[in-house]
């Protein structure tokens, strides 16, 4: 009476387990197939070994169970003395090396899939830093090379529960990789600090991305749409919000704005060359601090000491332009302070120094011109 | 002269010194387990309230309770805890009170050098958890430590750390010499290697592994050290250096220490099994040469971790197959248990339930284990949530129940008195239940596509995460029942028997309960019942 009440619990608790599993979305708890080839197969071999396992675990807690409902001492049975058994040991030693033979097949055939790089139609260098990506578009002629950060756009009264959490909370950023369906596009994947891994999982997709190698990876994404995904390696502090966003367009709306991109950057390099104001500087200069510098060193200059150390009235902040420009551009080695630049153009460069100097409670007054950051820049390479 | 030994003789002690010098400067191997169960038992529990920082945080999306720096330290910590403080002491606690009783030894054939490879671990721990108060605070790269997050990037106290590690490694290898020694040198005359318990068979492989593998983890963060303070660039690429390199060396290290967590834990289910299931351990050579084979394809599969560093396609595959081989001696030790309870005429005892929970759920982590080895799909599976419930299943309800199984199942010959069985039986079903709650449900986001060691995840992950930590939580507060049972076990009880267990056999049941503070001073002439 006692025992079967306890089933009764058992069955209940097991429904209640099912019926809300099959009210959850599948892709709440399965892997996503993906929008290319290489992705399917990833899924389909996924669901065959996930196959694999649930008959061979039926089988083997199948038999368990029966053994442990049938063979208790409560039911009288006398336990048997056997102990060995060479045909048993062999067989269950010669099946599992048959399916596991069976696995690797399509396991290899997948993998040879993945690394057949072949010729592609578009270079991508995406570099990682902390905490965002870097996308280049590799052109041979360099006035044509688009290059811009993808910063995760999430503002931080959504992450602090101050303000409500939208859609793709984490999972959005100020500028998307875009790129092409439907033709072979090559990943050229590399870091300027720590160790970060380039994850777009609609793509079966993750590569790591180390300092000091350029790893390849390729796709050819057949759907448009807006792939999501994010950094997988642990790379610091802010390892969770750096998202890896990428849009998939159609080749023809890819070339529109691709031209725009490479406009821009004409533009850009012309902003260069002109003489800014202190004006013009410290408005531009503001933006970039928050975007690329509040996070270490805070929004007042105040840092988090020791590791960031703080810019109001930093020897270097308030000492020679020169100096200061030299940090800023080449970073400091044996610390968290990165190289900015190749992160920024040599305007934002020049607007955040003049900025660092005369805001932040610092008031050096003087200022520095993208000209001569430029110039700092090419005598470094 | 004789006159001399003779008094000498008359005055040796034959019991425990008093007071906490007795804890001290004992060299009694029953001691010294004790003070490594206790040791790992308390690690257990802080590594656990690290994890409640972590599931508490993680309960839902958004930051909460702590700043996402402070929550690397909580993951790094979490893992180095329970690894190198939990899991293996206990294991190595096990071994002190065990293979000297089961092999018909005294005590352990280095009693000095087993005092001082127990009492190096509270300073080494205390250093390690000392670096969460330093300036700049403790370790927060994980407990793999990847270059240059762990250089370059590193806190001040990452000098600490690298200390910290050293003395557990000196620890450990300390241990192992001691285990390998007692077990060659010490048996019982007549043992022979095939006669041993399988729970001494594991152990000395396991011995052999951590004497292999210690020394090159002691490597890998020297190296560390000389390239955060001599300016050496072993890692860091910009001074011509490979932080790949790094993983590879970590990783070498890495892999067999899983299986150090493992085998032992191995060995402890091959013991209780049999005796509650009134019948002789199925296929015994078979055990011994599975759990050998596993050790040594330990050595030949690191970089199955790694899949993602971009490995040229030989390598990935060649360390895919050599992985996907681990499973065929798992498999047979997994088939032998059930061998052993087929027709048996069990009874359910706490520790019985402990080690069929261990088969089932290690047998969970080790299909999620040959999932993870198959490249391509591991492309998706790498440092997502799914490879955390991958090695949480083996180490949890793996090592962990395993550590339990054995401390109910020996308990009553360790303070002589029987635990209460309704709560151990209790604890059972919470930890049992709590354990599944917390870890199963990671397996769906990850899938999903929730990377680890993140503070703050995405809105559609948030209710598997919520019930993960509901698990977690209750699977935590469930080890302090475990606690009240063994304290109330030590301070009384019905008393036990010397066999204990029906079914139970190895020397140590032909012994006193509780076992005699020197147990075997003669060896033991009869060894029909040496191993079950």
């Amino acid at each position: 009476m006692d025992k079967t009440k306890h089933y009764r619990w058992l069955i209940a608790l097991w429904l209640l387990m099912t019926s809300s599993m099959a009210g959850a979305d599948w892709w709440d708890v399965n892997l996503r197939e993906g929008v290319t080839a290489i992705s399917r197969d990833v899924y389909d071999l996924h669901m065959t070994i996930f196959w694999v396992c649930v008959v061979i675990g039926v089988i083997v807690y199948g038999v368990m169970f029966v053994s442990m409902v049938l063979h208790r001492k409560s039911r009288g049975v006398q336990p048997a003395t056997f102990h060995e058994n060479t045909h048993l040991e062999i067989i269950w030693t010669v099946i599992p090396v048959l399916i596991l033979i069976a696995i690797a097949w399509p396991a290899t055939t997948t993998l040879r899939d993945m690394y057949d790089s072949g010729d592609s139609t578009l270079d991508i260098k995406v570099t990682g830093y902390q905490w965002k990506w870097q996308y280049t578009y590799v052109n041979d002629d360099p006035a044509k090379e688009v290059e811009f950060m993808s910063n995760m756009l999430t503002p931080p009264d959504e992450i602090e529960n101050r303000a409500a959490k939208r859609e793709y909370y984490l999972l959005d950023v100020d500028n998307p990789l875009v790129i092409p369906t439907d033709t072979r596009v090559r990943f050229l994947i590399t870091s300027e600090d720590v160790i970060h891994s380039w994850w777009v999982p609609d793509f079966a997709i993750k590569k790591d991305a180390i300092p000091g190698f350029v790893h390849t990876a390729w796709t050819i994404v057949e759907e448009p749409g807006m792939y999501r995904g994010q950094c997988a390696e642990l790379c610091g502090r802010d390892h969770a919000f750096m998202p890896v966003v990428v849009r998939a367009v159609p080749p023809d709306e890819y070339e529109t704005w691709l031209a725009e991109q490479q406009a821009e950057a004409r533009q850009e390099y012309e902003t260069m060359e002109k003489e800014w104001t202190r004006e013009e500087l410290m408005a531009k200069g503001e933006e970039v601090y928050t975007q690329s510098c509040a996070n270490c060193h805070k929004a007042n200059g105040e840092g988090i000491p020791p590791a960031f150390p703080p810019l109001t009235g930093g020897e270097l902040t308030t000492g020679p332009i020169e100096g200061h420009a030299d940090i800023v551009l080449n970073g400091k080695s044996g610390t968290a302070m990165q190289a900015f630049g190749n992160q920024l153009s040599a305007a934002e460069l020049a607007a955040v120094i003049t900025y660092e100097r005369n805001a932040l409670g610092n008031s050096v007054g003087d200022m520095i011109q993208p000209k001569k950051v430029n110039e700092m820049l090419s005598r470094a390479e | 002269m004789s006159a001399v030994i003779e008094e000498y003789h008359h005055d040796h002690q034959h019991g425990p010194d008093k007071g906490i010098l007795r804890w001290v400067l004992t060299t009694n191997h029953k001691d010294i387990g004790t003070l490594y169960l206790w040791f790992s038992f308390l690690m257990f529990l802080l590594g656990g309230s690290l994890a409640f920082v972590i599931r508490a945080e993680l309960f839902q999306p958004g930051l909460q309770i702590v700043d996402p720096g402070f929550f690397n330290q909580m993951t790094t910590m979490h893992g180095l805890i329970m690894v190198f403080g939990a899991v293996m002491p206990a294991m190595v606690g096990l071994a002190n009170w065990l293979v000297p009783m089961m092999i018909g030894a005294p005590d352990m054939a280095l009693p000095r050098m087993n005092n001082f490879s127990f009492w190096i671990l509270p300073f080494a721990f205390s250093m390690l958890v000392s670096t969460l108060f330093m300036e700049g605070g403790g370790p927060n790269f994980g407990w793999t430590f990847y270059v240059p997050l762990s250089t370059t990037y590193g806190p001040p106290s990452t000098t600490f750390f690298i200390f910290a590690i050293h003395l557990m490694g000196v620890s450990s290898i300390m241990g192992a010499i001691n285990i390998i020694a007692t077990i060659l040198n010490m048996r019982a005359p007549g043992m022979t290697l095939m006669k041993m318990p399988l729970f001494v068979w594991t152990w000395l492989i396991t011995a052999y592994l951590l004497i292999a593998v210690m020394p090159v983890l002691a490597g890998a963060v020297t190296m560390m050290l000389m390239d955060i303070h001599f300016g050496t660039a072993f890692f860091d690429a910009a001074g011509g250096g490979d932080p790949v390199l790094f993983q590879h060396i970590f990783w070498f290290f890495g892999h067999p220490e899983v299986y150090i967590m493992i085998l032992p834990a191995f060995g402890v289910v091959s013991q209780i099994i049999p005796t509650f299931a009134r019948k002789q351990l199925f296929g015994y050579d078979s055990m011994v040469y599975a759990t050998a084979s596993i050790a040594f394809l330990s050595f030949i599969v690191w970089a199955h971790h790694m899949f993602t560093v971009g490995m040229p396609i030989a390598g990935e595959l060649y360390f895919m197959y050599a992985t996907m081989l681990i499973a065929v001696p798992t498999g047979v030790k997994v088939f032998n248990w059930l061998a052993t309870m087929w027709q048996g005429a069990m009874t359910f005892e706490t520790p019985m339930l402990f080690a069929i929970a261990f088969v089932i759920l290690f047998t969970i982590g080790g299909f999620s284990g040959l999932m993870v080895a198959l490249v391509p799909a591991d492309f998706q599976y790498h440092d997502s949530y799914f490879v955390v419930a991958h090695f949480h299943y083996v180490l949890v309800p793996g090592s962990v129940f395993s550590i339990m199984a054995a401390a109910y199942y020996w308990l009553p010959k360790w303070t002589g008195n029987m635990y209460d069985e309704t709560l151990g039986k209790l604890h059972f079903w919470l930890s049992f239940i709590g354990v599944n709650v917390a870890f199963f449900p990671q397996h769906f986001v990850g899938l999903a596509g929730m990377p680890r060691r993140i503070p703050d995840y995405a809105l559609q992950f948030a209710d598997y995460n919520m019930i993960s930590t509901v698990g977690a939580f209750l699977f935590g507060f469930s080890q302090l029942l475990f606690l009240f049972i063994v304290i109330k076990c030590i301070r009384g009880g019905e008393k036990a028997s010397d066999r204990v267990w029906e079914g139970a056999h190895g020397l140590e049941w032909t012994i006193p309960s509780p076992a005699p503070y020197h147990s075997f001073n003669t060896p033991p002439r009869d060894l029909s019942d040496a191993h079950s």
